[in-house]
C-alpha cells in the first residue's frame, strides 16, 4: 500500500550508514531494556504473569465473534455508537463522515497505531481536515513530516538537537532551545490551545472489556485524556483483536503492557471509558464512536499457528530487544509496524509478495520471544512465513512467491548431501581439499565484506575420529 | 534431564565442526572419554537440519532430521557440542514431526539430547585441574545455548573451575553476534553491524581469547576480528578446556 | 454503517474460530499479598513518590490544615472543586482565609472551559488506590467532573487510608466494578509526564505538573 517500491535491502543499507540513528537507537533501546528489567525484577512472578497474559489473550481470541458481539451490545447499551470496517479505507471514511456531520475541520489525536495503519492523517488532509497529533512523540514526527519509527516511542530516532531545530523552524515564534523542559513547555502551550478549541477527539484503544463495554487507554502525558474528555465528540479506533472477555482481565494485561513497554509499574493514567456524558455530568464527550477495524485480522485468526500474532498487546518490547531493529530503526522496515512483531504482522496483512522480505531479516536469536509479555512465539512464526514464501500450497496471501528462486533447488541439494552419507563424506572432503580455493563470490562475497573467509579443516571430524579409533558401532 | 551416569554416549559432531572445527569435536569426545564413558560416533551422521528449517524448508529439514533419528537409534544419551544444534534436536524436532506417525520416536530421541557442557556438569560432574598459564578469557553466549538450551551457567561454571583463567563477561552478553546461519548471508550488512558491536564489547574486556560453545558464532566473530586485525583468539570451550587440563 | 460489512466480518470470524485448538489454559490469578493498612499506605507512598507524586499521610481531622499550607506554599490562587462532594462541604466550611480561592465546577464544561483552563489547582476525592502499582482510583461523576484532575497545573487528591487496596485487581473485585462501571474510571499514578525526547523525563507536558495526595489515616 504505502511504499510501492519497497526495497528492504536498500532501506537497511541506508539506515546502517546513518551513524547518528545508530547512536540514538543504541542508547534508547539500552535504556528501555534496563527499565523493563528493573520493573520485572522477580523472574518467577514475571513468568506467572506472562502465562496469565497469554491465557487471557488466547481465551479472548477463541471467543472473538462472541466477545465482539457482546462488546457491541454493551457499548450500544451504554450509548457508544459502534462502526465496523473491513478495510482501512472504510475506517477512514467512517471517521470522515463523523467529522463532516459535526462540521469539524480539526481532529485532535491521541497516539494510535491503528490510525497509523489507516493512514488517517493523510486521508483527512485530502478532505480538508487537519489532524493534530498531541502525543509529544507523534507531535514531533508530524512536524517533521515523518511516520513513527517505534510503536511506543515514535520519535525515538530523533535526538534533542534535531527536535530543537524542528520546533524552532516549524512552530511560529519559537526561540531555539535545547532544554527538554522548555521543549515540553512549548508543546504544552501549542497543544493546549488545540484542546481548548474543542473540535473532535480521536484515540486508539489499548484493550476493551466485552463484559462492560469499557474502552481502556493507557498513557503518561494526559493528552489522551484531553482528546477523550474535552471535545464534544470522541472517536475511538481499534483493531478487532483488542477485545478481552472480562473486566478482571484488564489489570494483569495492563501490568504486562506498561512494564514491557516503558518499564513502568503503571502509566500515569489508565483511562477507562464506558459511556458518553450522562445527564447531569458536566464534562466528557456527548457522543462517542467506536470504529472496529478488521483489515486482515479475521483471516489471520483462521490459522491455528499464525493466529498467535493477534495475541499482541502492542507493547513494543520486542523492538527494544531486537538486535536487528536496534541497528536499522523502524523506518527501514517500510511499513507501519516495524521490528519482530512487524515482521510477522505485516506480511500477513499486506501479503508476502509485498512484505515477505522482512521475514528474512532475523537471526532467529529468540530475544523477542523471551520478552514477549503474552508469549507469542515470534521466531516460530517467522519460520512459518519464510516457509510460506516458497510454499505453493500455503495459506498466507502471496504464498509461494519465491518458489522459482534458485534457493529451492539449493536446499534440495543440501538435503541430499546431508541425508546420503556417501555424498556427505564426499562434499566434506571437497570442502577440506578445495575450500581455501573458494572464490569470494556468491554468498561468500557478501560474507567477506567485513569478515575473513571461513577456514575448512584439512581433515574432517569424521576422518579424525576414524583415525583416532573412536568407536562407531 | 536424566542425570544417571551412562556407560556409553553418542556424540553428534555437527556439520560445522565436522568441516571447520574438528579439533573442537575431538576435544569434546576426549573430555567425555576421560570420565570413563565410552563415546560412539556414528559415521553416517551429518547435520541437524537447522539451516533448512530456519530458511523456510521444513520438508528438507525433516528428511535430514529423520536420517539422524535413524542413525542415533540406541538408547544412549546424545551429546552435542553446540547449543544451537542441540536446541534444534531437542526443542524443534518434536515440532517438526508434530503430525508425523513417528512423533513418539522423535520425542524419545529429543529427550536424549544434551549440550556438551550441560552433560559434563550435570551428568559427569567433571572436575577440572588447570595446568595452563594465567589468561583472561571473554565468554560469548550463543543465543540458542542461552535461550533454548539454557546452559550458559553450566559453560561458565566449567571455565570458573580453571584456576588460572579470569573469566570476563561481555556487556550485552545476551545480544546476538549476528551470525544466524543464512541470515548472515542474506543480510550481510545488518549482520556485520551486529558483529562489529560484538567484537567491540569483546575488545573492551581486555581478554586475549574469546570462548563460546557454538562454532557458528565463533566463525562469525573470529572472521570479523581477523578482518579488523584484532589479535584476539577465538576457541570452542571444549578445546580450550582440553588444552588447559593437559597443559597443551 | 454498512450491515454487509459487519456480516462479512462476523462470518469470517465465526469460521476462523472453528479451525484447530486455541490451547487455552486457565492459570490461577496472581497471589494477593496480605498487607495490613500501614503496609498498604507505605507501599502506595513508596510507589507514588517514585514517580514524583507528593504524598502526605495526615490525621483525618487535620487534612484541611495541611491543605491550607499547600495553598500558601504553592501560591495557589484558584482551586477548582466539585460542590456537593464529601470534601466540597468541608472545603466550603473550613478553608477560612482561603475560602475565596475556591472555584465551584458547577456548570457544563462548555461554559466553564475558560475558567478551568486558567485555574491553578484542582482538588478531588478518590474512590481508593492500588498499593502495588501506586495509583489512585477516581470515578468522576456529576458532582466531581473529569477535568478537575486533568486541566489545572496542580492536582490535589484526598484519599482515605481504608480505601487502599493491595492492587488494581483487588479493587476491581472488591468494589465490584463489573456491575457498575461509571462513565469514566481512572487510575492516576503521578503528574503528567513524557520521555519522548531522548528518554529524558519531563513533567507536566499536558496534564498537571504536580500531583499531591493527602492520605487520611
Amino acid at each position: 500500500m504505502e511504499n510501492k517500491k519497497f526495497n528492504f535491502k536498500e532501506n537497511t543499507a541506508q539506515a546502517l550508514l546513518d551513524s547518528r540513528l545508530r547512536k540514538n537507537l543504541k542508547f534508547a533501546m539500552g535504556a528501555m531494556i534496563q527499565k523493563r528489567r528493573a520493573v520485572f525484577s522477580n523472574a518467577q512472578e514475571l513468568e506467572k504473569l506472562r502465562v496469565l497474559g497469554n491465557s487471557i489473550r488466547r481465551r479472548a481470541l477463541s471467543k472473538l465473534p462472541e466477545l465482539l458481539e457482546k462488546l457491541e451490545n454493551k457499548c450500544t447499551e451504554n450509548g457508544i455508537i459502534v462502526h465496523w470496517a473491513e478495510t482501512t479505507n472504510q475506517a477512514c471514511e467512517i471517521v470522515l463522515e463523523i467529522m463532516q456531520k459535526h462540521k469539524a475541520d480539526k481532529l485532535v489525536k491521541g497516539k494510535s497505531m491503528v490510525s497509523e495503519e489507516m493512514h488517517l492523517n493523510k486521508f483527512l488532509e485530502q478532505h480538508g481536515i487537519e489532524a493534530i497529533e498531541t502525543d509529544l512523540g507523534e507531535f514531533i514526527i508530524q512536524l517533521a513530516g515523518e511516520t513513527p519509527s517505534h510503536i511506543i516511542v515514535p520519535a525515538i530516532h530523533k535526538n534533542k538537537d534535531e527536535i530543537s531545530k524542528l520546533f524552532h523552524e516549524k512552530i511560529p515564534g519559537t526561540p531555539y532551545t535545547e532544554e527538554v523542559e522548555e521543549l515540553n513547555a512549548i508543546a504544552r502551550k501549542t497543544l493546549r490551545k488545540m484542546f481548548y478549541e474543542g473540535h473532535v477527539g480521536l484515540s486508539g484503544v489499548n484493550m476493551a472489556a466485552a463484559e462492560t463495554g469499557t474502552l481502556c487507554l493507557v498513557e503518561n502525558e494526559g493528552n489522551g485524556r484531553m482528546c477523550t474528555t474535552v471535545p464534544p465528540v470522541h472517536i475511538a479506533v481499534m483493531g478487532l483483536e483488542k477485545v478481552v472477555e472480562k473486566l478482571e482481565d484488564i489489570p494483569p494485561l495492563i501490568r504486562l503492557l506498561t512494564g514491557s513497554a516503558t518499564g513502568q509499574l503503571i502509566t500515569t493514567y489508565v483511562n477507562m471509558i464506558t459511556s458518553p456524558r450522562k445527564a447531569g455530568e458536566k464534562d466528557g464527550p456527548k457522543e462517542i464512536h467506536l470504529v472496529i477495524l478488521d483489515n486482515g485480522r479475521s483471516k489471520i485468526l483462521a490459522d491455528p499457528q499464525l493466529r498467535q500474532t493477534l495475541q499482541c498487546i502492542r507493547c513494543g518490547t520486542c523492538l527494544n530487544h531486537c538486535p536487528v531493529y536496534t541497528r536499522i530503526g523502524g523506518h527501514a522496515y517500510g511499513f507501519v509496524y516495524p521490528g519482530p512483531i512487524g515482521k510477522i504482522l505485516t506480511p500477513q496483512m499486506e501479503g508476502l509478495e509485498k512484505a515477505g522480505a522482512m521475514t528474512t531479516a532475523s537471526s532467529l536469536c529468540n530475544a523477542c520471544e523471551e520478552v514477549c509479555p503474552v508469549k507469542i512465539p515470534i521466531p516460530e512464526l517467522i519460520r512459518r512465513l519464510r516457509n510460506e514464501s516458497y510454499d505453493l500450497n500455503g495459506t498466507v496471501q502471496g504464498h509461494g512467491y519465491k518458489k522459482h528462486f534458485m534457493e529451492t533447488a539449493a536446499w534440495k541439494a543440501w538435503e541430499l548431501v546431508n541425508r546420503i552419507p556417501a555424498l556427505n563424506a564426499a562434499s566434506t572432503k571437497m570442502a577440506g581439499l578445495f575450500g581455501h580455493m573458494l572464490p569470494k563470490a556468491g554468498p561468500l562475497k557478501e560474507w567477506t565484506h567485513t569478515r575473513t573467509k571461513p577456514v575448512f579443516a584439512q581433515k574432517s571430524l569424521h576422518e579424525t575420529v576414524k583415525e583416532q579409533g573412536v568407536a562407531h558401532e | 534431564m536424566n542425570k544417571n551416569r551412562p556407560e556409553k554416549v553418542y556424540f553428534f559432531g555437527t556439520c560445522l565442526i565436522d568441516m571447520s572445527y574438528p579439533e573442537a569435536g575431538m576435544a569434546g569426545i576426549r573430555l567425555i572419554q576421560r570420565e570413563g564413558v565410552k563415546v560412539i560416533f556414528p559415521p553416517d551422521q551429518s547435520c541437524c537440519g537447522q539451516p533448512a528449517y530456519n530458511s523456510g524448508f521444513p520438508e528438507e529439514a525433516k528428511a535430514v532430521a529423520r536420517k539422524q533419528i535413524e542413525i542415533f537409534n540406541k538408547d544412549y544419551p546424545i551429546v552435542v557440542p553446540s547449543g544451537s544444534c542441540a536446541g534444534m534436536m531437542k526443542h524443534h524436532y518434536p515440532k517438526l514431526f508434530e503430525n508425523d506417525p513417528d512423533i513418539k520416536r522423535v520425542r524419545a530421541f529429543s529427550s536424549r539430547i544434551y549440550e556438551l557442557t550441560e552433560f559434563l556438569v550435570h551428568v559427569l560432574k567433571i572436575k577440572l585441574a588447570d595446568k595452563g598459564e594465567p589468561v583472561t578469557a571473554a565468554w560469548h553466549s550463543s543465543c540458542h545455548a542461552a535461550r533454548e538450551m539454557k546452559v550458559i551457567e553450566d559453560s561458565k561454571s566449567l571455565i570458573r573451575q580453571l584456576k588460572n583463567v579470569r573469566l570476563k563477561e561481555l556487556e550485552n552478553e545476551h545480544q546476538c553476534c549476528g551470525f544466524g546461519g543464512t541470515f548472515s548471508i542474506k543480510h550481510p550488512d545488518i549482520s556485520s553491524a551486529m558483529v562489529k558491536d560484538k567484537i567491540e564489547d569483546i575488545k573492551n574486556t581486555g581478554a586475549s581469547i574469546v570462548l563460546s560453545g557454538d562454532c557458528g558464532c565463533l566463525m562469525n566473530i573470529t572472521g570479523a576480528m581477523d578482518y579488523h586485525k584484532i589479535s584476539i583468539k577465538g576457541q570452542h570451550i571444549a578445546q580450550f578446556i582440553w588444552e588447559r587440563i593437559n597443559g597443551e | 454503517m454498512n450491515d454487509n460489512t459487519r456480516t462479512r466480518i462476523f462470518a469470517r470470524l465465526e469460521s476462523a474460530v472453528q479451525h484447530g485448538s486455541f490451547n487455552i489454559s486457565e492459570p490461577g490469578k496472581p497471589e494477593i499479598p496480605d498487607l495490613d493498612k500501614k503496609q498498604k499506605i507505605d507501599l502506595l507512598k513508596k510507589n507514588m513518590e517514585a514517580v514524583r507524586t507528593q504524598v502526605h499521610v495526615v490525621e483525618k481531622e487535620k487534612w484541611i490544615d495541611i491543605l491550607k499550607n499547600i495553598i500558601k506554599d504553592k501560591n495557589i490562587n484558584s482551586l477548582v472543586y466539585g460542590p456537593g462532594t464529601e470534601i466540597g462541604t468541608v472545603l466550603e466550611q473550613s478553608l477560612g482565609e482561603y475560602r475565596e480561592k475556591l472555584i465551584k465546577y458547577d456548570r457544563d464544561i462548555e461554559d466553564f472551559k475558560s475558567i478551568i483552563f486558567e485555574s491553578d489547582a484542582g482538588i478531588t476525592t478518590t474512590l481508593g488506590a492500588a498499593a502495588d502499582t501506586g495509583a489512585l482510583i477516581l470515578w468522576p461523576d456529576e458532582k466531581e467532573p473529569r477535568l478537575i484532575s486533568l486541566v489545572p497545573s496542580i492536582h490535589i487528591a484526598v484519599l482515605k487510608a481504608e480505601n487502599i487496596y493491595a492492587g488494581f485487581s483487588q479493587a476491581v473485585e472488591k468494589q465490584r466494578w463489573a456491575e457498575k462501571m461509571p462513565t469514566n474510571a481512572l487510575l492516576i499514578s503521578g503528574p503528567s509526564k513524557t520521555a519522548d525526547i531522548e528518554l529524558t523525563l519531563a513533567f507536566g507536558v499536558h496534564g498537571p505538573k504536580e500531583l499531591i495526595v493527602l492520605v487520611l489515616d
